[in-house]
């Protein structure tokens, strides 16, 4: 089985030139008593339908708090949300609470890094999917139950039937993970956000869970927002990438060009750091100095202390430049070709 | 899980054999034996000996100790030496009685507590939750015995709406004429444990909150109850623990609450029996109780399990 029981419009393979996902100047501030810090500071972006859009950057630029933007996943008291968000014509930033939950799970859905704590431990792995199915398509329990099986056999975990009723601490990662997988798909998004699915697990597992999330965004042709720190892995999965730092996106383009020829210093060094561009699972920390303090911003580039580049010029924001058509660079180093 | 269960029985055995052994050997500190109360002074010394050979006083401790052991697990709990009344009886009318109230105290203690407490959680900061905690540590820290006695002057002697004294007619509560008598002791002994579980129910819902999974069932569109339901099956197993061990103080009696109310529970009986020095009370009271706070333990252990599979290992 895979996608025979997926409906054929829900597909959604590529319906003209409209982008599935519009994200125009997002801001996100978290305001505490003490300080303000501002996590993601004016991104931009479309995500097609089909498509597979990777953020990578290092943990603290912004990119699982632009996720869980999407979804307005944030704790709202403590969050400052601008900007725009748009799935398939939907205002994600005005739905009211009722709209928001009947969007999220259903047409856009969530994976998490840490499969272990992202299902409630004291429900069983089937329950966890079949309430969520029972939520959105409104099935009876026992036809929840047969879907959750299809699910689980969908993202081939051996035995399902049983592994329905298995607990999540009664697992391993891998399998954990994806149960998480078969959970996020049981509603055919057509948005899928994947906050470092792979981060947690160990290598041969990590290979497995990005090859089956590959084929079944192939199969059911969903649009998918995939975030990682790693290089390798971004490669592995995405049609695009938009590196991000200190808030923004600082390059962004077909996944071949940006690695072939990263043109901001930040990618660069980022590249550099892996060696090889397309070795897995090394963190990213061959770049000299520190990650940026998100309390307080430097006026101009944010990666300007630590670029080896910088000049006088750099105390200015520098601007977006499209060198081509589909690639854009936030560096004044940048220019069109 | 039937394993577990075993398991749980028979870690329980040592931990009786310890307390039984510890009531003995109270028993046996205590200066003078059953026999010494039982012989007039002037009894000639063979008279008393043959006394001591029939109840088994002459044997070594352990031989004593094994027949006591026996004595008690057959359910022979001895005589007191004050009434001449088999203990059993005493023992068991004032247990009920002490039931009659701290079930119900117990219940709304802890129905109280968690929805205080996970209210006080969800509205986390805001004056409701200070309200909340406020009654929380006031259940905590008055002197419930004090509480009692402001409760007996408010609705027995200034409203004279509820009886302040004593449990109505025999027998298990059925009509308004039993109910009326439990309310107020039941209320002031609900205060504790409703204070205990709402603060550990609020501590505990606000860290169940902020993990992970609570994100991930929003993130799968699940609505405010369903999320709460599963907040609240994380936060069970501890509120069900803490409300074991509170139902365990309870059935010992609040001797201060029982004399407010001159209720004549296991609280009255232990107090009486310490006054009478009647060690076969004493001894049997407290081996009883052991007993039943044991049991209740495990059944909440086994709760706990049933809710929390990763408890049984
Ligand atoms: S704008 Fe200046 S500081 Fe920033 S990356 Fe480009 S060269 Fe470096």
């Amino acid at each position: 089985m895979s996608v025979a029981t997926i409906p054929k419009e829900c597909t959604a393979a590529n319906e003209g030139a409209k982008p599935l996902v519009r994200v125009n100047n997002l801001t996100v501030r978290f305001i505490t008593r003490d300080r303000t810090i501002d996590a993601v500071n004016g991104v931009s972006f479309t995500v097609d339908a089909g498509e597979v859009l990777c953020i990578l950057g290092e943990s603290g630029s912004g990119k699982s708090v632009t996720l869980r933007a999407m979804m307005r996943l944030l704790p709202p008291h403590l969050t400052k949300i601008s900007g725009e968000i748009t799935v398939d014509d939907e205002d994600i930033l005005s739905l009211g609470a009722p709209a928001l939950s009947d969007l999220r799970g259903g047409e856009v859905a969530m994976i998490f890094q840490e499969p272990m704590t992202s299902f409630d431990p004291v429900f069983t792995i089937g329950n966890q999917i079949i309430e969520t199915v029972k939520r959105h398509d409104g099935l009876s329990e026992s036809d929840a139950r047969k879907r959750a099986l299809e699910l689980l056999e969908m993202v081939q975990i051996p035995s399902p039937a049983r592994r329905l009723d298995n607990y999540p601490h009664e697992m391993s990662g891998g399998m954990r993970q994806r149960a998480m997988i078969a959970l996020a798909l049981s509603c055919r998004p057509r948005l899928l956000l994947a906050d470092e699915p792979t981060t947690a697990l160990d290598a041969t597992v990590q290979i497995q869970i990005l090859q089956l999330l590959h084929r079944l965004q192939r199969e059911l042709g969903m649009a998918v927002l995939f975030v990682t720190h790693d290089v390798g892995v971004a490669v592995e999965i995405s049609d695009r990438i938009a590196v991000m730092y200190a808030g923004r996106f600082v390059e962004t383009g077909p996944v071949r060009a940006v690695i072939r020829e990263p043109q901001h210093p930040y990618t660069q060094g980022l590249l550099a750091s892996t060696v090889n561009g397309a070795m897995r699972g090394k963190r990213l920390e061959a770049i000299p100095g520190s990650p940026v303090n998100l309390a307080a911003l430097p006026p101009g580039c944010a990666f300007a202390p630590r670029c080896r580049h910088a000049e006088p010029a750099c105390a200015v924001p520098p601007p977006e430049t499209w060198i081509e058509p589909t690639r854009m660079v936030r560096c004044i180093r940048a220019t069109p070709k | 899980m039937w394993f577990f269960i075993v398991r749980r029985v028979l870690y329980a055995v040592p931990i009786l054999l310890g307390v039984s052994m510890v009531v003995f050997v109270l028993m046996k500190m205590v200066p003078g034996d059953a026999a010494d109360i039982m012989i007039p002074p002037e009894a000639p010394k063979e008279v008393a000996d043959m006394i001591r050979a029939r109840f088994g006083l002459d044997q070594p401790a352990h031989i004593q100790y094994l027949r006591w052991l026996q004595a008690m697990a057959s359910g022979d709990l001895g005589t007191s030496i004050f009434t001449n009344q088999p203990v059993a009886e005493e023992l068991f009318g004032a247990l009920a009685n002490t039931m009659k109230i701290a079930l119900p105290a117990v219940f709304l203690g802890f129905s109280l507590g968690v929805l205080l407490g996970a209210l006080a959680a969800y509205y986390n900061g805001s004056w409701l939750d200070k309200l909340f905690s406020g009654v929380a540590i006031a259940g905590v820290s008055l002197p419930h015995y004090w509480v009692g006695m402001v409760l007996v002057a408010i609705f027995a002697v200034s409203l004279n709406i509820l009886p302040g004294q004593g449990m109505g007619p025999e027998g298990f509560p059925t009509t308004w004429e039993h109910i009326q008598h439990l309310i107020l002791p039941v209320v002031t002994l609900s205060l504790i444990p409703m204070g205990v579980i709402s603060r550990l129910v609020r501590a505990n819902v606000l860290e169940i909150r902020s993990m992970e999974f609570v994100s991930a069932l929003q993130a799968k569109g699940l609505r405010g109850p369903r999320v709460l339901l599963h907040i609240m099956k994380n936060a069970a197993p501890s509120a069900l623990a803490l409300m074991g061990l509170q139902f365990g103080y309870l059935l010992g009696g609040s001797i201060l609450v029982e004399t407010v109310f001159n209720w004549p529970g296991s609280g009255s009986l232990l107090n009486l029996a310490i006054f009478r020095r009647d060690i076969p009370v004493l001894s049997a009271t407290i081996l009883v109780l052991a007993t039943i706070f044991v049991v209740i333990n495990i059944l909440v252990d086994v709760l706990q399990a049933l809710i929390d599979p990763r408890i049984r290992r």
